[in-house]
Parts: C-alpha cells; structure tokens; sequence
C-alpha cells in the first residue's frame, strides 16, 4: 500500500507542476461540451434528454488525454530505464498510476458533470445523485486507462494508437455509465448499470495486476 | 569470485541481433572498460548485465541472478545504472527525484543531501530537473549511485556530457567504488582518464573479440 501511494503521489506532484489537466484538459473537456450543446440544439429537453450520453462521450475523450499524459511520463528512454532499475513491484505501480489518474479524472468528471448540467439542463437533483455512479466509472475507466496506456506506450505511435485499443475496452463504461445516468434522470432500472460497472472495475484490476509486469518487460 | 557469468548468450530485437554468442566473466571488484565502434553492443551488453535485456539464447548469472529468468527483476535491485540519456522525472526536482527512488526502494533518505553535495548539486536541489543541463543532469545520476551504493556499477559513457569538474567527479567517484571493492562496468569512446585501472573488453559486431588487462 505504501508504494502504490508512493506512485500515485509522484505522478500527482507532476501533474501539480506541469498543470496539463488545468490548463489543457478541463478546457478541452468544456469546450468539447459547449460544442455539443451548439449541435444539439436550444431545445431544452432534447439536451436533457442527450445529456448523459454526450457527457460520457466527452468524459471518455478527456480520459485518453489524461491516460496520453500519464503513459508519457515514463516514455522517452533515460526516464523508462531509470524507473526500470529501481525494480518498483508493478502491481503497485499499476495500483499507484489508476489512483492517481482516478484523482485527477475525479476532478475533471466532476467539472464536467457541473457543466452539463448547467449547459444541457439536467436535473440538479439527478446531477448530485450520479456523483457515485462517476467515481465507479472514473475508477473503472483509470484501470483500464493504466492498462491500455502501457499497451500503447510500447508502441512508437502511442498517441494514435491508444484511441484505437482504448475505446473499444471503455464501451462498457460509457453504457453502464449513460444509462445510469438516465435512469437517475428518468427513474428507470439503476442496479444492472452499476452492477455492470463493478464488474468492469473488478476485471480491469485483476487483469492489470497479473499483467502489468509482463507488460512493463515488453 | 566471478560477479557475472555469461555463456553463448543472443540478444535480438526483432530479428536483429544486438549481441551473438557473448561469452564473459567478470571478476568481483574489478572495473572493465567496453569499448568497440558505435553500434557495437556495448550499451546493450551492459543492459543485458542490469538485467534489462532478455537473452533469446544462452544462459547467465549477475550477481547471483539468472538473467534468463524472472529474477533479472531482482536483480536490477542491487545494480547502479548511469545511462547516457536524461534519467528520472524531468518535472520533479533532484530531491524529489532521489526520495522518490530511494523511499520506492528501501534506500537511506539521509544519505540524499550529502550526495547531492558531493556532486555538485545543492544549490539546484530544489529546481526542475528539465531546467538542468545536460551534464547536471548525469551528476543527479551519480548523486543516485552515491545513496544506493550497488554492488556492480554499470556506466554507459560516464564522461560524455561532462565539464573537466563532472570528470574529475566521476573519475573520483569510479576510484571511491573501486576501492569499496564494488564491481565497475564502464563503456567508453575515448580515452579514459589514465588512473582508471581497467581490464579490457573490446566488442565489436555484437561479439567480444578481446578480454585483457
């Protein structure tokens, strides 16, 4: 436990310093938000309506920007070799890297979360109680962020090609994610999308814990 | 008492071999100098010995560790490693840099302010490591070596990059390790300061083609 805090308070001083998510992400994130509402149109039960599905899609985007950052602190040759001489056990570097990276999506989502609902008309009360449901997705998603991250980061075009693996494996996500939140807009069904949540979050960490040191050695 | 043992061993990348059917053993507190033409296999020679190279063929032990298995992992863990590239986190400042390696790794934290002065860097302690010159940034390097006091050190090009002072460092800090009676694997272009007193490997076309004091 002591070295996972260890990772994920090494990769949250740089994030501190560097202030990529601040300065680039939540705006991406926002801006990519406005434009949604710009496409969708002024009707205002139309956007509540598209809500939930357009935030998880935007929330999805800004999760491979934040995985692209956090696979690139590691990236360039000098940096990898030093990291891989200190022999780190990797499940708590894989533990360590989700944690930080669910922090700093928690932070993001939650933005977001305020933006949509000031933006696309969702319900306040319905807002509030998806808070929950964003952590669950957010800490799902940071697993297999981590793990998709690495996969990429192997690869010389890490950056187009972490897209491409990603978002295939965030699928279930983004629909146990947008469902929930619909269901808490329009009181429908709301167990089976958490439920399909904490599945996802259960097999991104089992299988990240047994594969992230073949793949740190790859 | 042989440190590393290394029999028939292929290294490859791809279908590329970096090293072919590298016989050596190195000797407990002795220091090798590689040298060869660029593209040789120096640098990964001296990979394959921390551990950070998996052998396609052969067989080897560093330090006690199968270098074939998964106890090259375990290995790394006893090896000082100076590369030639920029090392560490270049958003964190040297301080955080060393806590963060030696809290990860079980090494001395009150060890990191007096390496930090003996190679030159406490008055940048506290600076982005990014905004350190190339040179400064090997002395960081070296600051590591100094609180993890390895067994076996392994320098790839110790002396590039550095002013006569980083040299003067770096040859007193391979003379301090030698007669601490730890192992030094150094590769090398030039000519090495002629105090080094090293035996000799010349590898040239991933092969060894020379071993001699």
């Amino acid at each position: 436990m002591r070295l996972v805090l260890l990772v994920a308070q090494k990769d949250l001083l740089i994030e501190r310093r560097s202030r990529v998510l601040l300065w680039q992400v939540a705006p991406f994130g926002l801006m990519t938000l406005v434009l949604c509402g710009l496409a969708v149109g002024p009707n205002a039960s139309t956007q509540a309506k598209l809500a939930p599905g357009l935030f998880y899609i935007v929330l999805t985007l800004v999760a491979l920007l934040v995985i692209n950052r956090a696979s690139q602190l590691e990236s360039s040759r000098g940096t990898a070799t030093s990291v891989q001489i200190l022999s780190i056990d990797p499940g708590a570097v894989f533990l360590g890297k989700a944690l930080a990276m669910f922090v700093q999506l928690s932070i993001v989502g939650t933005a977001l979360l305020a933006g949509t609902t000031v933006l696309l008309h969702v319900p306040l009360h319905a807002a509030i109680v998806t808070l929950p449901v964003l952590l669950l997705a957010t800490a799902t998603l940071s697993l297999a962020g981590v793990l998709y991250g690495r996969i990429a980061a192997s690869s010389t075009n890490a950056g187009t090609l972490l897209p491409a693996l990603a978002l295939p494996a965030f699928a279930p996500v983004l629909i146990a994610g947008e469902r929930a939140f619909s269901s808490l807009i329009a009181s429908g069904p709301l167990a089976r999308w958490v439920w399909l949540l904490g599945v996802a979050l259960a097999a991104y960490a089992c299988v990240g814990l047994l594969l992230y040191g073949a793949l740190e050695e790859s | 008492m042989a440190v590393a043992s290394l029999s028939d061993v292929v290294v490859t990348t791809g279908s590329f071999p970096l090293l072919s059917g590298v016989n050596l053993t190195l000797e407990s507190a002795t220091t090798y100098v590689i040298t060869g033409p660029n593209g040789a296999g120096k640098t990964s020679l001296l990979r394959l010995l921390a551990g950070l190279e998996v052998p396609s063929r052969g067989r080897g032990t560093v330090l006690g560790f199968d270098i074939c298995s998964t106890e090259r992992r375990e290995l790394r863990r006893y090896v000082g490693w100076l590369g030639h590239e920029t090392s560490f986190y270049p958003d964190l400042s040297p301080t955080e840099n060393l806590l963060f390696a030696a809290r990860t790794t079980g090494a001395d934290v009150d060890l990191i302010p007096s390496a930090l002065e003996r190679v030159g860097l406490t008055h940048r302690a506290k600076v982005s490591l990014k905004l350190l010159s190339a040179g400064q940034q090997r002395r960081l390097s070296l600051a590591w070596l100094l609180v993890r006091r390895p067994q076996l050190w392994l320098l790839d090009e110790p002396f590039a990059s550095l002013d006569d002072e980083g040299r003067d460092l770096t040859s007193q800090l391979i003379k301090a390790a030698q007669s601490s009676g730890a192992t030094v694997v150094l590769t090398s272009h030039g000519a090495l300061p002629a105090e080094t007193n090293a035996t000799s490997i010349v590898i040239v076309g991933g092969r060894i083609v020379e071993s001699a004091t």
